[in-house]
């Protein structure tokens, strides 16, 4: 390192940056200090807010009108998914697990706030 | 970072084999394409798909049958027919540009050898237009509309054909960047075209039922109740573009005019059957 002229050692640097920086947008995962001390009456607002959440656009679930049926029904959450943290980890961005997976990725692609996104998680938790 | 760059590397090193493996031939992936939905849709007749959404629920067909007893582009129809007939400033008419016309829907798209592009109807309209030094009018909506919907209406019957012509590598070109358009993620919400209208088709978004790809060319220019007024194919795609949270391409755009290119050699063999009445 300390051999390179400083022309190389800017080069260097500005490599670097330029990994963390694809690192940090294209690859975005969910941080892991996430919070879990959402609302839960301010989630079922997002979750039926159109410009929000917007989930009964495809899911079913209890307490909202005309559901849409490209997604499977919310309910039973805490028997299907094995902790709240696997939960929010699909919500944040489901082609994660599944690259086919038709869900806009909520939290990657900042859609919620960090906020709602705790909110939401914590309603569809509650379902 | 070094694990991230290893996936990275990874992920474009499969971009570039999935690249390397021969593709599906423009007629491999029409006839998937096809049978696809037919499966899909079992029951409905082939004849059907060019109705949209209307030939599999029939609710929306009761009252889209009811709107279509009073069509509501009526009005561009006979607009766009004092179009065709009305001269420009220096004598000529569209008559001059569209030798065979005003039924002539079935001609487009096609690869234009010459321009060494995609040629749509819309796009031929604004060139003779230019050609004989009158303003290109707007893509969207409006005149442009309206004339489109003469020259549909009058090629009622007509059976879209569209060719890739095989001699030309750049025609094949530009159906395959039509294709990748097509099934290729887009905007904030990430949602494909075909995320939606191919493997989500005749499923609901709350309650409005998801029409499967095949059928979606037939029937532009269309009278939607969403606007309260015609609009293009093009008009269509931007809105689409924009519902996902993405930047809309400009109309004939390359990208839609490639995007208009695949999709309607996709719907060959349906009937062209506009302009249309959507909700």
């Amino acid at each position: 390192m300390l051999s390179l002229n400083a022309p190389r050692r800017r080069m260097l640097v500005l490599l670097l940056s330029l990994s963390t920086l694809v690192a940090s947008t294209a690859l975005a995962e969910m941080p892991t200090d996430i919070n879990f001390n959402g609302d839960i009456d301010a989630g079922r607002l997002v979750a039926n807010d159109r410009d929000k959440g917007n989930c009964v656009a495809c899911h079913m679930m209890a307490g909202s009108d005309s559901p849409g049926a490209i997604g499977p029904v919310l309910i039973a959450m805490q028997t299907r998914f094995p902790s709240e943290q696997v939960l929010a980890q699909q919500i944040w961005d489901a082609t994660a697990k599944n690259p086919q997976a038709v869900m806009p990725p909520f939290g990657k692609h900042e859609i919620l706030t960090d906020q709602e996104f705790a909110d939401v998680v914590a309603f569809i938790w509650s379902l | 970072m070094t694990q991230h760059t290893i996936t990275l590397l990874a992920a474009s090193l499969a971009c570039v084999f999935s690249v390397g493996i021969a593709t599906a031939s423009p007629q491999e992936d029409q006839a998937t394409f096809q049978a696809y939905f037919k499966s899909r849709f079992s029951s409905v007749a082939e004849d059907e798909f060019k109705n949209g959404a209307y030939a599999i629920d029939p609710i929306g067909r009761e009252n889209w049958e009811a709107i279509e007893e009073f069509p509501p582009y009526e009005n561009a129809i006979s607009s766009g027919e004092t179009m065709w007939e009305t001269p420009f400033a220096n004598g000529k008419t569209y008559a001059d540009c569209f030798a065979g016309g005003p039924a002539i829907a079935e001609q487009y798209p096609h690869w234009d050898r010459e321009r060494g592009m995609v040629m749509t109807l819309a796009l031929a309209i604004n060139t003779c237009r230019e050609a004989n030094g009158e303003q290109p009018l707007g893509y969207k909506k409006g005149p442009i509309a309206d004339l489109l919907a003469y020259l549909t209406y009058e090629s009622r019957g007509q059976i879209t054909a569209v060719e890739i012509p095989s001699d030309d590598p750049r025609a094949l070109e530009a159906y395959e960047q039509g294709k990748q358009f097509y099934f290729a993620r887009r905007g904030q919400l990430n949602f494909a075209c075909a995320n939606c209208h191919f493997g989500n088709s005749g499923s609901t978004l709350r309650t409005e039922i998801l029409s499967p790809a095949l059928g979606h060319t037939t029937h532009w220019p269309v009278y939607r109740s969403k606007w309260g007024e015609m609009g293009t194919l093009h008009r269509r795609f931007s809105g689409c573009n924009e519902q996902v949270r993405a930047k809309a391409f400009e109309p004939q755009s390359e990208e839609y005019r490639n995007l208009e290119f695949f999709l309607t050699y996709m719907n060959n063999g349906l009937e062209l059957n506009g302009p249309g009445a959507r909700k």
